[in-house]
């Protein structure tokens, strides 16, 4: 498959591999943050940490969209859903994710009118084919999947859709990364800066993590390749004590961002003066709300919305994963109350949660690892 | 669902039920860790008279020396037709085939029809038609049968629910728990071509593949391998809903050893694995109708991949991998480059991921 298997060739791979055994400094110890939840499934689903030497740990970092989402937006979310006439409609990555009262999966199984969508414009399409009802796509995403919310809620306001509306949950990965580099307890030496979302954002808004902050960063793409090639670059700038942005993923993501994305979504979104996100609390200018020029479109106008808060279970300790301050297995609930079958967390209902990532493709790997040493 | 066992039931007094969920969900019927758990949790103990039994395709029974297998399945999808085939044929293929992999040859079987008051007589036709030509096909008698029809709105057009009976082959004995460290693990042909077909079909997807599913009696690839490795084949099963990874995640459960995958030998179609790269899922996770796995002694092992290459519509089959100690219970893949992760049952049904 192009653009695939070329980034898969295993020879270039051990290649890689061993280049960055002959970087990395056996006498330190790296701790690399990979921003984006894609980038932790890769890494899991491709084994990529048999690939590094130990002294090199990768922290999963924040950019994983259903992660981050606080409960009580699911619970207002769904609570829309139950009003009569109305059609839930989301990504199938939010169908598992749980709410007080269940996911958007339990609640289709009671009744609710439930839709998998692939796109905001799906989502629209199935507005204009259901007049009688009212179609709430349930928006969530960075700045990967918010320039294509805003051009829906472009074209509905255009061909006076009214029978639509988006409850907005899109976040912006920025001031989730500062809120990580303030954060106390946080060590991290380098940054596998996001790929898709950089698409639309270009790499000019990570200059202030080398310049302010003194940490490489490589914008990274999803194969393994791509991965291992990005953490080659930050060690080498590790090396020569350098910080800077690097574009591993140029064959997606121009240097300047996507101008007509941008635009989209300046004219739909302005910023909330602030948004919680799960496990990193309130972060101020975080997130994106509905513009009042497109009010009627605005799910939160438009419904009566409980906004209440709820608070994580006390024993979940998501917010130190998420923050890549405990691994996922060091949670007290990890694989015992919280599994990705009764998912506590959000961290283990997405694939590229972390929790399920290391769930779903080591854990038992790790367990059975452990076994065999403590038994030899 | 069934039990394989040769024991004429005898219901137990109070069995314990485990399944402690309080009301059905969607994924209690996809197959995956949940259909398990009901299954084993509530209809085995209650149902089934050797619930210790690892649960198998088809049940075969003795009845004074004359030994039959019987299994039934129903059918649900939508759409009901699709690139290479239709719910009709997939509800006789689906019979025959759980009868092949428990080591029988379908012989006949019963059809019940549940369908919604409103739906076109041409729709059923075509349906009835599909199921006749896929039995003869088969060569299975389709010998009686049942209707019902329910308001419209509530059903989803029609289900279709087939009864198969079969007639064991000769001097084959298939159980999870003679599967030992070292066998092989033989795949019939690509993965994933039948939900991923059934996805596109489905048209909430603006992508379009030359896919057709892969449905079709197995039963041919059976017979050839066990005439070519019969006393060697401990173990075969159709990796239907929640594909390959749910079906081997089975096999090591109940055999508690490990299950051993080398990647680059699981034969996916480009187009299958175009989708599954775009969707966020894993071909390992994606159902088939048409294909199936075998647990082979290694000294049969080379005699079993030639004679299902051989065979007609076996020109794909693979050696994916081999049973091992460890990770007990558990089945690991080997990618290209070396390093490896755990693959788990399905949770739920496959879900497309976007964001």
């Amino acid at each position: 498959m192009k653009f695939v298997d070329e980034f898969r060739d295993p020879e270039v791979i051990t290649k890689t591999s061993e280049e960055i055994r002959r970087l990395a400094d056996p006498n330190r110890h790296y701790r690399i943050m990979e921003v984006c939840g894609g980038h932790t499934h890769a890494i899991y689903r491709f084994g990529l940490k048999d690939l590094l030497p130990s002294n090199i740990e990768l922290i999963h970092g924040p950019g994983c969209p259903v992660c981050v989402l606080p409960m009580g937006r699911i619970d207002d979310g769904l609570s829309i859903a139950q009003q009569p006439d109305v059609i839930f409609a989301a990504f199938g990555d939010m169908m598992r994710v749980p709410g007080t009262q269940g996911s958007p999966l339990e609640h289709k199984a009671r009744g609710m009118d439930v839709r998998i969508v692939y796109s905001p414009s799906d989502a629209l399409k199935l507005a204009q084919m259901s007049p009688e009802k009212h179609v709430m796509f349930f928006a969530i995403g960075f700045e990967t999947t918010a320039p294509s919310t805003a051009l829906t809620l472009v074209r509905a306001k255009a061909q006076s859709i009214h029978n639509f509306s988006v409850f907005c949950n899109h976040v912006t990965i920025i001031p989730a990364i500062r809120a990580i580099l303030d954060s106390p307890d946080m060590r991290i030496d380098a940054f596998i800066g996001p790929g898709h979302v950089s698409t639309v954002i270009g790499c000019r808004p990570y200059e202030w993590i080398a310049k302010n902050e003194n940490k490489p960063v490589a914008v990274s793409g999803f194969e393994p390749l791509d991965i291992l090639q990005s953490i080659v670059m930050v060690l080498r700038q590790l090396k020569a004590d350098e910080a800077k942005i690097e574009n591993q993923y140029k064959r997606v993501v121009p240097w300047e961002g996507n101008h007509a994305a941008l635009r989209a979504m300046a004219d739909v979104f302005e910023l909330r003066p602030y948004f919680e996100w799960r496990g990193l609390g309130f972060i101020s200018q975080s997130a994106l709300r509905i513009r009042e020029s497109y009010a009627e479109w605005d799910a939160e106008q438009r419904f009566h919305v409980p906004g209440v808060r709820v608070t994580d279970p006390k024993a979940a300790q998501c917010g130190e994963v998420l923050k890549g301050v405990l691994k996922p297995h060091q949670c007290k609930l990890f694989g015992k109350e919280c599994t990705p079958e009764h998912p506590i967390g959000a961290l283990m209902v997405s694939s590229e949660g972390s929790c399920a990532a290391y769930f779903n493709y080591e854990h038992r790997k790790t367990a059975m690892v452990t076994s065999i040493a403590s038994v030899a | 669902m069934s039990v394989a066992g040769d024991e004429t039931p005898v219901l137990a007094s109070s069995p314990p039920i485990r399944f402690r969920e309080p009301q059905i969900e969607m994924a209690h019927g996809a197959g995956g860790k949940a259909s398990r758990r009901l299954v084993e949790g509530l209809f085995a103990p209650l149902l089934f008279a050797s619930s210790s039994e690892p649960l198998g395709d088809a049940a075969h029974l003795d009845f004074n020396g004359t030994r039959i297998a019987i299994t039934t399945d129903s059918f649900v999808v939508k759409p009901l037709s699709f690139p290479g085939g239709s719910i009709g044929e997939l509800a006789v293929n689906g019979t025959v085939n759980d009868l092949a992999v428990s080591g029988a040859k379908a012989e006949a079987m019963v059809v019940t029809y549940v369908l919604e008051a409103g739906l076109p007589t041409p729709v059923l036709e075509a349906e009835v038609r599909a199921m006749g030509n896929a039995a003869r096909r088969a060569g299975v008698t389709i010998a009686g049968g049942d209707t019902k029809v329910v308001e419209h709105g509530k059903a989803d057009s029609m289900y279709i629910t087939t009864t198969g009976i079969g007639r064991p082959l000769h001097g084959l004995k298939i159980d999870a728990r003679s599967v030992r460290a070292g066998d092989k693990i033989l795949l019939s042909g690509p993965i994933g071509d039948h939900g991923i077909t059934i996805l596109l079909a489905r048209g909430e997807l603006d992508l379009e593949a030359d896919l057709h599913s892969d449905t079709r009696s197995v039963f041919p690839l059976v017979e050839a391998l066990v005439n070519a490795a019969g006393p060697g084949v401990r173990w075969m099963r159709d990796p239907t809903r929640g594909g390959v990874a749910t079906s081997l995640n089975e096999l090591a459960r109940d055999c508690g050893l490990g299950i051993a995958l080398v990647e680059e030998m699981i034969p996916v179609r480009d187009a299958v694995r175009g989708a599954c790269e775009l969707l966020g899922l894993d071909p390992l996770h994606i159902a088939n109708e048409g294909q199936f796995l075998a647990v082979v002694a290694p000294e049969y092992a080379n005699a079993a991949l030639n004679a299902l290459n051989m065979a007609r519509g076996g020109q794909d089959a693979q050696m994916i991998g081999e049973v091992r100690e460890q990770p007990s219970g558990a089945v690991l893949v080997t990618t290209r480059y070396g390093g490896s992760r755990i693959i788990d049952m399905l949770v739920g049904d496959p879900l497309p991921r976007i964001c």
